[in-house]
């Protein structure tokens, strides 16, 4: 155990000398998301007095992009998947199978110390912006809601890891992984709610996107802090965000296991 | 005209290279085309889907920016068919001493860094965005007339001056900060903007910084209300078309000034 705990802190030294870097990439990440908001003032504006967009309110829809904007912060892969394909291509993973640690332990480490630090530093903007915006800012209705809130971050942050995981692993099997990572983040952009939430989209739409993982990542998590999952629906939401965990190890576990035996250890 | 034809022979050179080397990796070529595709689908998707709660935002119908859309991409895809990849070199090649061997060769250093690289997918993008404005076009049942269609190129071409001066002197940057990475990826949130409908945006500080400072909310606003007869006053054309022109007398002040205070990197 201790070994992890030395791999978490060399995670944090190695981000921390990112942080001015992390600080611009929160910064300009939220000249998007002003303009974003300007065109949904527009639409709310053009509605009568106290209109709705679904079940939104203009302050539901604030809140509803403030919060994806902060679960992306804690939950974002930054360059793990990155990192990971390359370990694969120029033969570094060759040390991890030679020594006692668990090379899907040892990244999920360095993904959490990662997170730590970039969710530290992000929160300076993203708080200063919350501030301005916060007439329209709801705050969760009890602490159980926030609690909840928590954990079902935490579950995202791991789907999203085994997830990104698993895709860089194609590293096995295809020269260059980026064009699949680009595609799947895509895929992701809109079906994680991250664009729309889903609860605004066409019916048919948002049924198909809620039977893959995807609006676990982010939808699911901002709807438990909006009270929009409430009763048998939030303990079943839970559930099935926990069985998606499972699934997302197993998976990760299991494609590892077909890719160390195609693996020819390029470089050594 | 001599030079005009000189140059324009090296620039053929520069597309018979790229050529050469992006048929290498075929399947990647295609993918990278898709890759951009989705992306462009899924601003189609976020307008269309805010158009099934509501019928105008701020003055502008679906079509209308739908067509917006389409030309803020068919721009940003010009933009990297020319220059993107090129740009995002520099600081590689400042980090590298491999501007020194640049600055040796008998051409204007400028046009070689800029424009060296052909990124041939993105045409067919650039493509593909023409064809969604064309469709919104006849969904409009709208046909513009010669001049309409001039003042839109024309128009759409300072929009690119624009983008190409202002990512160029934020890379001019490099020969300080080393890295220009950050910069690169900064830039990019710039485009999401552009294709908003800027009348979406309230007077105040936000667009007067992104009107007369970064101007992405002119960029291909006024080509497309040029294109639709939409423009307020005919000012915006000369405000785009000044900003252009003033975005790349700066980058090239920059860009003199920091080449005389270079040092090069190594040896």
């Amino acid at each position: 155990m201790t070994k992890y705990l030395h791999v978490l802190s060399i995670g944090v030294q190695n981000t921390l000398v990112y942080r001015v870097n992390f600080l611009f990439r929160a910064a300009f990440g939220l000249i998007p998301l002003m303009g974003t908001l300007y065109v949904w003032r527009a639409i709310y504006a053009g509605k009568a007095d106290g209109g709705q967009i679904g079940a939104y309110t203009l302050s539901g829809m604030v809140s509803y992009y403030l919060l994806v904007n902060f679960v992306d912060a804690l939950t974002a892969v930054a360059e793990d998947d990155w990192q990971i394909a390359a370990d694969i291509k120029d033969g570094n993973i060759s040390q991890f199978l030679l020594k006692p640690i668990d090379y899907l332990a040892y990244r999920l480490c360095l993904y959490l110390s990662g997170r730590a630090i970039y969710t530290s530093v992000a929160l300076v903007p993203v708080a200063l912006f919350t501030y301005f915006l916060r007439a329209d800012f709801m705050w969760p209705t009890d602490a159980g809601t926030a609690g909840l809130f928590l954990l079902s971050v935490l579950m995202a942050g791991l789907i999203q890891f085994f997830l990104a995981y698993t895709l860089a692993l194609l590293a096995f099997w295809v020269l260059d992984v980026s064009t699949f990572i680009f595609i799947q983040f895509a895929f992701e952009y809109l079906a994680s709610g991250h664009l729309l939430p889903l609860d605004i989209l066409p019916t048919w739409l948002a049924q198909m996107l809620k039977l893959t993982p995807y609006p676990y990542l982010c939808w699911f998590p901002v709807s438990v802090y909006l009270g929009r999952v409430t009763g048998p629906e939030l303990w079943t939401g839970l559930a099935i965000q926990a069985a998606w965990v499972a699934a997302g190890y197993a998976l990760a576990r299991h494609v590892w296991a077909r890719g160390i035996r195609k693996y020819s250890a390029v470089g050594g | 005209m001599k030079t005009l034809a000189r140059y324009l022979s090296l620039y053929a050179a520069m597309w018979r290279n790229s050529v050469t080397r992006e048929m290498s990796f075929k399947l990647n070529f295609v993918l990278w085309i898709v890759v951009e595709l989705l992306w462009f689908a899924l601003q189609l998707v976020f307008m269309s889907v805010l158009y099934s709660h509501t019928d105008s935002i701020a003055g502008w119908s679906k079509w209308e920016v739908v067509m917006l859309v389409g030309c803020s991409n068919f721009i940003q895809q010009l933009f990297t068919a020319f220059f993107l990849t090129n740009l995002t070199d520099i600081s590689e090649h400042i980090r590298t001493g491999k501007l020194d061997f640049m600055l040796l060769l008998p051409v204007n250093t400028r046009f070689l860094v800029s424009l060296r690289k052909v990124d041939l997918g993105s045409y067919i993008n650039s493509a593909c965005a023409l064809a969604v404005m064309a469709y919104a076009a006849w969904r409009l049942d709208f046909t513009p007339t010669a001049l309409q269609a001039a003042g839109f190129a024309v128009m759409a071409l300072a929009g690119l001056t624009v983008h190409y001066s202002l990512m160029f002197l934020l890379v001019t940057t490099s020969f300080w900060t080393v890295r220009a990475q950050g910069v690169v990826y900064g830039y990019y949130n710039l485009f999401n903007i552009a294709r908003l409908p800027d009348s979406a945006f309230p007077r105040g500080a936000f667009k007067a910084f992104f009107t007369f400072g970064l101007p992405m909310l002119l960029v291909s606003n006024v080509p497309v209300k040029v294109l639709l007869g939409k423009l307020g006053s005919p000012w915006e054309m000369v405000l785009l078309a000044g900003m252009a022109a003033a975005c790349l007398g700066v980058s090239e002040l920059v860009w003199r000034w920091s080449l005389r205070h270079y040092t090069s990197a190594s040896s």
